[in-house]
């Protein structure tokens, strides 16, 4: 059904539609419309759920661990200092092998409190264990809660689907909402290995002496390759269902065929406006390929070497930043392309921290930098005041 | 006088207690009193450890162990899971050392009663933090020595009362137990899983190793410390029916004190001082009692 839904709210009709069971959330701007919107639909009993009114975000993964951990689909909602308050949980969602989601909001970090886009929140969670996939617009992001319990279930990791503050939390935009039927088929019941049951009483999570502990963290990380390996599958099977694919690197050519002397790698809702200003650019004669990252972890190496690896240069715009180093997506993606012989000059630009806004203008300026002769560094900043 | 509990055991041996630790006694006490549709989590304390390494567990019952500030929440995700599926007959039974309930576990139980949630809260009290080698915590008696209270500068502030801040949640259920009152205790235990709502045991559990004290007098010290009004059985319903369930001797606090290495620079004068303590939380536990 196609219907104007706000970003929020497509999250929280996707998690109806999965039939999740406990939802445990805790209110942060911006990410409340998430979980009002899917408080009222299990008060309206049209979602049959429990929802548990928790005191913090600490106490809401908690309490999303408790419940996976008894076998049941859980969600959770969170955003800049709520997910940072979790941090210590991710840990134990991942290690406890929970294939929980939760939606998390892109929001700056404090001080000076700010509520509007930065990835700083997400990009600091990377090495808890949890899966990362970046929406670019609403259905986006109703796809990808899909896709994110298939893949959870299917590794048992827990996923975060992450969106834009305001830029995508808060946007209206028409959408399709697929059917209970159509989803049932594509996300079955979820069924756990082992869940916590008095006739078969066993203990979870218990001390991992040294003899253990690095086979458990082994099993981690091949359960990343597994979810690497089988997100094409899964994927496939979302595009036969719903005629939609979300690949973790999409490949978007200026023109078709032909290889543009720079490609622009975007990640969230900065993809959208550097779609229109690359097709703009390419227009006036100046083709740029685009690069939709969607995944943080697992880190699509292979296909960022195999997409990236051919072009001469490389573009990067990170709304984040590693203090001491620079824009995280870049160096993530250096690393990858430094195993290859020949490989792009990357250029690793800065830009729209704390919501500021990245334009067309900003998406211009930065081709126009790394397509000139301005020396690649480090870091390279955009739309900084003087 | 022969004691009369349950005759099963849901606590193996091969545990991995100290001798004379009262956290093992409490656990096989309540394992008593509980049936067997039970799901228990356990938070960072010693239980951590005593239950056993990975791939073995000493408890014949499902266990969740979880990090240390969350025994409220996770059992109430529990709950929630175990409802929604249909199951409302099995207990989900959280059980937290003094640390995690007194400090750094209080804001998610706080949370968890104020919902008002449908699970048994049990605080085995060994007055510090045991796990990481005797360091004070909230439910550290005044006067005594710890790691973080050293002989020099011993804890200077009182025992937090967490019986008044479980009490004014208005939950249904809370208590106070004792190794030494096993009797008493296991019906307690089994009160409490009668009732629908939040339920709060607070168990006193002697440590011999951190309270310097010989392993054979765990539970001697124990009933001293109900005796002596240290630490009273009673039960508080609904946050204001207060019944006291044993009526103490009433002797000076000094034996309980003088018996154990931790209090073993306090004065005379400390003792006065503690034992005016004593004789008025007595007295106002007596005048609440007589309210109900
Ligand atoms: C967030 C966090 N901080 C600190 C610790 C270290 N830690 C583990 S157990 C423990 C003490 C537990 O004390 P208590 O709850 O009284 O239980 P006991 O060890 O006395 O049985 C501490 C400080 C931890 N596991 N997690
Ligand atoms: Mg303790």
């Amino acid at each position: 059904m196609r219907r104007v839904v706000e970003g929020s709210h497509a999250v929280s009709h996707a998690v109806d539609l999965a039939r999740v069971r406990v939802i445990s959330a805790y209110p942060i701007t911006p990410q409340t419309h998430i979980v009002e919107r899917l408080a009222e639909l299990v008060a309206d009993g049209v979602l049959d759920a429990r929802f548990i009114r928790v005191e913090s975000e600490h106490s809401a993964m908690a309490a999303v661990i408790g419940a996976a951990s008894a076998g049941v689909r859980s969600f959770t909602a969170s955003s800049s200092h709520g997910l940072a308050l979790m941090h210590e949980m991710l840990h134990w969602a991942a290690g406890a092998r929970l294939p929980i989601v939760m939606a998390e909001v892109n929001r700056a970090m404090g001080p000076g409190w700010n509520i509007w886009a930065d990835q700083t929140d997400s990009l600091s969670q990377r090495d808890t264990g949890w899966l990362q996939f970046y929406c670019e617009d609403v259905q986006d992001v109703i796809d990808t809660i899909l896709i994110a319990y298939r893949v959870a279930e299917r590794v048992s990791l827990p996923v975060m689907v992450v969106l834009d503050a305001f830029f995508l939390s808060h946007t209206y935009e028409p959408a399709d909402l697929p059917e209970h039927a159509d989803v049932d088929e594509f996300l079955p019941p979820w069924e756990p290995v082992e869940v916590l049951d008095p006739a078969e009483p066993r203990a979870f999570n218990q001390l991992a002496s040294p003899e253990f502990y690095m086979e458990f963290r082994h099993k981690m990380q091949q359960a990343m390759d597994e979810a690497l390996a089988a997100y094409p599958e899964i994927d496939r099977a979302f595009a036969a269902r719903f005629g939609r694919t979300h690949p973790l690197v999409e490949h978007i050519p200026a023109e078709d065929g032909a290889r543009a002397p720079l490609a622009l790698v975007t990640t969230g809702t900065i993809t959208s406006t550097a779609r229109a200003a690359l097709a703009e650019l390419r227009d006036r004669g100046t083709p740029v390929d685009l690069v939709k990252l969607r995944a943080l972890r697992p880190f699509p190496q292979d296909e960022i070497r195999r997409v990236l690896g051919p072009y001469g240069r490389v573009a990067v715009i990170d709304r984040n930043l590693s203090f001491g180093y620079g824009g995280i997506f870049a160096q993530e993606i250096r690393a990858a392309l430094s195993s290859l012989a020949d490989r792009p000059v990357v250029y690793p630009f800065v830009a729209g921290l704390g919501g500021r806004d990245v334009t067309p203008d900003t998406v211009r300026a930065v081709v126009d930098r790394a397509l000139d002769d301005e020396p690649p560094g480090d870091i390279l900043w955009a739309g900084l005041k003087e | 006088m022969p004691i009369d509990l349950p005759p099963s055991e849901r606590m193996t041996s091969g545990h991995l207690a100290c001798p004379g630790c009262g956290a093992a006694i409490a656990m096989r006490f309540v394992l008593k009193g509980l049936g067997d549709r039970v799901v228990m989590v356990i938070p960072a304390c010693c239980w951590s450890i005593i239950a056993g390494p990975f791939p073995y567990t000493a408890l014949k019952v499902p266990v969740l162990h979880t990090a240390f500030e969350t025994g409220g929440a996770v059992a109430s995700g529990i709950r929630a899971a175990l409802d929604v599926k249909g199951d409302h007959e099995t207990q989900v039974v959280t059980w937290a050392g003094d640390g995690g309930t007194f400090d750094i576990g209080l804001q998610s139980l706080s949370g968890a009663a104020e919902r008002g949630e449908d699970i048994l809260y049990v605080c085995y009290d060994n007055e510090a933090y045991m796990n990481t080698g005797v360091q004070g915590s909230g439910a550290t008696p005044e006067g005594a020595w710890t790691t973080t209270t050293p002989t020099g500068s011993p804890k200077a502030t009182r025992k937090k009362d967490i019986m008044q801040i479980m009490a004014a949640h208005a939950i249904p259920y809370a208590a106070t137990a004792s190794i030494a009152y096993p009797e008493d205790l296991v019906r307690k235990v089994q009160k409490a899983a009668s009732i629908r709502g939040t339920k709060f045991l607070h168990i006193f559990a002697t440590c011999p190793t951190g309270w310097k004290v010989p392993s054979e007098v765990s539970v001697g010290l124990a009933r001293l410390a109900v005796q002596t009004r240290i630490f009273p059985l009673y039960e508080v319903e609904d946050g204001e029916r207060y019944t006291i369930n044993v009526e103490p001797k009433g002797y000076l606090v000094d034996a309980y004190f003088k018996a154990q290495g931790r209090f073993k620079h306090l004065t005379a004068e400390d003792l006065e001082r503690i034992q005016e303590r004593v004789d008025h939380g007595w007295s106002r536990l007596e005048a609440l009692a007589r309210i109900a």
